[in-house]
């Protein structure tokens, strides 16, 4: 019998626990690629639509997602691994009594680690590139853009990185699993089935203190991120990160202690039925599960969070689109130049293919520059935007003009008298700071005309097509109070002629034509203009956004999965330990009837438990979620969060039920 | 000749407040060839004295020799090798692996010993016969009776030809027919083949089979008597006896 058959012996033994492992590999293995393929293709096809430096910012958050995605896993595995040492304390007790080393043990749980993680990277990986398939199905239909080109093929960068990642991860377990057997001890291995549980009774007043002072901290925290966001360096609220996770452990950790103290002094019910024995079984679960139960408890909060962005981006980015962006074309010129004159240069008509079109410019006074208006304030943006120069000159439009766009777009015109002006603003952080900064007085001084704002705040609005609400700021003045010598840029903005729908794409396709060769000219006579149309803005925002949405999705769907999986194991494992206890409450003669309800009490708060503090923990980190996503949306919040609760609940609860029914197969024998 | 000498060991357990003597004191010898029963109730002690000697457990104090030996301060790897060619061990609940069939769990601490796969076979099917297990090597665990599965552990236990067997209550989980055909087994192996077996027991019925019965209580050796001439029969009921002498404290082990 040599070493590598007497542990595959050994696995086809406890087929049972080692499924669950197994399985457990699996699913990491299958998540871990199909994220790398989809997420790495998604971002491929970003780089090829997109021109601003939110392409390095999807990469670094792929990166980070994947970095986190992994040590979620290896924790899993970690865990799973550990769970199934200790089921087999007798076994190692017997080679140990027979003479085997440690070294020896070692090297056979060594090659049972490699047998078991060669097969789940193989299982996991098939599993992974079916399931990356379907995937890319469900976001091409979610999010309606032209995802196909992931379809039918197998990433190789993903392949690689799956392996090395989860060949580390073997390695990792190897030592852990190393270090416990080196740390065994005879005589507590072959003790390990008789020895009864020892019940720790925590000091219920160092538990009562503990909760307070978590309490406090975690409201501090909430208090901190939510309501004085943006005063926050990064480093700070990494630092309130932190200190939300160690306060939700020691919530934990203090509950478990006074959970059973609190039961218990309630004789009536305490002593009613199996209450006491229901109560005795979760408190010493809960008990021995702190760690676990956090880092469930935080990985359910992210799950709520990132669905409901998810989400919500998705519903945000239809509605978006409709509003920002009314007109079929734009092309905008970053210099005093006629875009006309270009195009005519080029040999074309710019109005050729337009049903109606407005042509203006707009203008910049160099003495009202950005900090002007914001006075003091201008230093509240400098913790969102750290680069943006407040020296940069404010965008301003003739009265007449946007009068004209408007009619244009088909919406609101305005109208003003000879000393005022309007701010449009549609950036909720700048709006907010513009608000804060014309309450204390809007009087501007453009090109030598005192001026003063006809609202005591910003009006919503816009200029440029474009997905999202990213204007941050401009001014409509009366048509006499510019100078024409201080044009800005110059604007060309129209709907296509036709009505059909194969009438607007062919304009569309000899606009994208004609701008090939104006970006030519353009390049070569030194001049900066760009050509934007409906068609290119709703493939990009579509683009950026499911991928947001998709990340959020993910995300949320692999910790949802590794919640359920931790919890599963844990309380599988349970009831296979507390069978003989249940087997003693038949002898009594409890009936099946009260033994079902007793488990599925305790499955059921032992699930409850983490999702509980992570519902509170999302009430709160949901509002900072609202103030990050602000550019991408967050329109329908509420239908975002149902959808959501429906999720958790078909996933989460799932998990609740194969557990409770699994449970009730184990304990009946 | 001399082959185990106790000298004078104790072990505590628990904290200064609230310190249990699990042995108080204990001193005894075995001589090779010897078969004896160490008796006592449930918390006198017994358990503790064969884990001790087994390594399984370490001493407080004293020392333990196995042919001159110290076990007490064996580490490592010639714990291990000690473990392995010196001792076989019988559990009350067999501990058998039970994937593996009755053949295998008995070549398994052979090939711990990496001995050559031909020298297992003739040592599995000759210790097989001796136990009277020969039809059952096939069979899983799961599908033998207690005695078989008690007889297949023993027969893991004597197939090294081990120095000493130590068995804690071999009979424990087993119907008297089985227990009678175990300790028969064992008695032959005494006798014919010389070798020497230390067993805790708390039944009289099975202490009667060994040569000499050890008594304990409170962590301390009670008394000591020798089979010797006797009968089997007449060993019993001197046994018998002693455990009355001892009063209240066996009675729960009759």
């Amino acid at each position: 019998m040599t070493l590598s058959k007497l542990s595959f012996r050994n696995m086809q033994r406890s087929v049972k626990d080692y499924a669950i492992y197994f399985f457990t590999l699996v699913i990491g293995v299958a998540i871990f690629y199909v994220f790398n393929a989809i997420g790495g293709q998604a971002a491929m096809m970003q780089v090829s639509s997109s021109r601003n430096d939110i392409v390095e910012l999807l990469n670094t958050t792929i990166f980070g997602v994947s970095i986190l995605v992994a040590i979620i896993l290896a924790f899993l595995i970690v865990y799973a691994s550990r769970f199934l040492m200790k089921r087999r304390n007798k076994e190692f007790a017997l080679y140990m009594l027979l003479g085997m080393g440690k070294g020896k043990i070692s090297a056979m749980l060594i090659t049972e680690t490699v047998f078991i993680g060669i097969g789940s990277l193989l299982v996991g990986l098939a599993v992974g590139i079916g399931l990356s398939q379907l995937m890319s199905a469900l976001v091409v239909n979610l999010f309606e853009a032209d995802m196909s080109a992931y379809r039918l093929s197998i990433s190789g960068k993903a392949l690689l990185m799956t392996i090395i990642f989860f060949a580390v991860m073997y390695l990792i377990v190897m030592l852990f699993n190393s270090a416990s057997v080196s740390k065994m001890k005879l005589i507590d291995l072959i003790n390990s089935g008789k020895k009864s549980e020892k019940v720790r009774l925590k000091n219920p007043i160092l538990c009562v203190l503990i909760f307070i002072a978590s309490a406090l901290c975690l409201g501090d925290v909430y208090y901190q991120v939510i309501w004085n966001y943006g005063q926050h360096s990064q480093m700070k609220i990494i630092f309130f990160i932190v200190l939300a996770c160690l306060a939700t452990f020691f919530v934990f950790w203090s509950v478990s202690g006074l959970l059973l103290r609190v039961v218990m002094s309630v004789k009536k019910s305490y002593f009613k039925g199996l209450n006491a024995f229901t109560f005795r079984q979760i408190s010493s679960k809960v008990n021995t599960m702190v760690f676990a139960m956090t880092i469930i408890c935080l990985l359910l909060f992210v799950t709520i969070c990132s669905l409901t962005a998810a989400f919500s981006i998705r519903n945000s980015l239809n509605t978006n689109l409709k509003n920002l962006c009314p007109a079929d074309a734009e092309v905008e010129m970053y210099e005093a130049a006629d875009l006309e004159k270009i195009y005519a240069d080029c040999g074309y008509d710019i109005k050729d293919g337009f049903k109606e079109y407005v042509n203006f410019n707009t203008y910049t006074d160099p003495s009202l520059t950005l900090e002007k208006p914001l006075g003091e304030h201008v230093y509240e943006i400098q913790s969102n935007f750290k680069f943006l120069d407040f020296g940069v000159k404010e965008e301003i439009i003739k009265l007449s003009d946007y009068n004209d766009l408007m009619s244009l777009y088909g919406k609101e015109r305005q109208e003003l008298s000879e000393d005022e002006y309007i701010l449009i603003c549609d950036y909720s952080f700048m709006k907010e700071i513009r608000d804060k900064a014309m309450a204390e007085g809007s009087e501007i001084t453009v090109f030598g005309r005192e001026l003063k704002s006809k609202y005591n705040e910003c009006l919503d609005g816009f200029i440029s097509i474009g997905a999202q609400h990213l204007n941050i700021g401009v001014y409509i003045v009366p048509d006499d109070v510019v100078s024409e010598d201080n044009i800005n840029k110059n604007y060309f903005i129209g709907n296509y002629a036709g009505e059909s729908r194969a009438d607007i794409e062919k304009a569309e396709q000899i606009q994208r034509e004609r701008k090939e060769a104006v970006y030519e000219y353009a390049v070569a006579a030194n001049i900066f203009l760009t050509f934007n149309s409906k068609a290119d803005i709703y493939e990009a925002a579509t683009g950026l956004g499911a991928i947001v949405a998709f990340l959020g999705l993910y995300i949320g769907l692999v910790f949802l999965i590794a919640c359920g999986a931790i919890l599963a194991l844990k309380e599988l494992s349970e009831s296979v330990d507390s069978k003989s206890r249940y087997e003693m409450l038949r002898k009594i003669g409890v009936e099946e009837r009260e033994i079902n309800r007793s488990l599925f009490r305790q499955t059921g708060i032992f699930f409850l438990i983490p999702l509980l503090l992570a519902i509170v923990h999302s009430a709160f980190g949901m509002k900072f979620t609202v103030q990050v996503m602000e550019t991408l949306g967050t329109d329908g919040m509420w239908k975002s969060i149902i959808i959501t609760a429906i999720i958790i609940l078909l996933i989460y609860g799932g998990y609740f039920l194969i557990t409770f029914f699994n449970s009730k197969r184990i304990i009946k024998g | 000749m001399e082959l185990l000498k106790v000298v004078e060991i104790e072990k505590y357990y628990g904290h200064r407040s609230s310190l249990t003597k699990a042995i108080d004191d204990i001193s005894f010898k075995v001589d090779k060839g010897e078969f004896v029963a160490i008796m006592g109730a449930s918390g006198s002690g017994k358990t503790t004295l064969l884990n001790c000697i087994s390594t399984i457990d370490n001493v407080t104090a004293g020392h333990i020799y196995l042919e001159g030996e110290d076990v007490t301060s064996l580490k490592g790897k010639n714990l291990n090798r000690f473990r392995r060619e010196k001792l076989g061990f019988i559990f009350q609940d067999f501990n058998l692996l039970d994937t593996l069939t009755a053949y295998e769990n008995i070549s398994l601490a052979l090939s711990i010993q990496k001995q050559p796969a031909n020298a297992i076979d003739a040592a599995v099917n000759k210790v097989a016969q001796q136990l009277g297990i020969t039809d059952v090597l096939k069979k899983y665990p799961y599908q033998m009776s207690g005695g078989q599965k008690q007889r297949v552990a023993s027969a893991r236990a004597i197939v090294t030809n081990p120095s000493l067997i130590l068995a804690d209550e071999p009979t424990g989980a087993l119907d008297s027919k089985s227990s009678k055909m175990l300790l028969e087994r064992f008695e032959y192996l005494n006798k014919e083949y010389e070798a020497t077996i230390m067993m805790v027991t708390h039944d009289s019925f099975s202490a009667s089979y060994a040569g000499r019965v050890i008594f304990i209580k409170d962590g301390k050796i009670y008394h000591e008597i020798s089979k010797g001439e006797d009968s089997r029969k007449e060993f019993f009921n001197k046994i018998i006896d002693v455990v009355t002498l001892l009063g209240g404290d066996l009675n729960d082990a009759i």
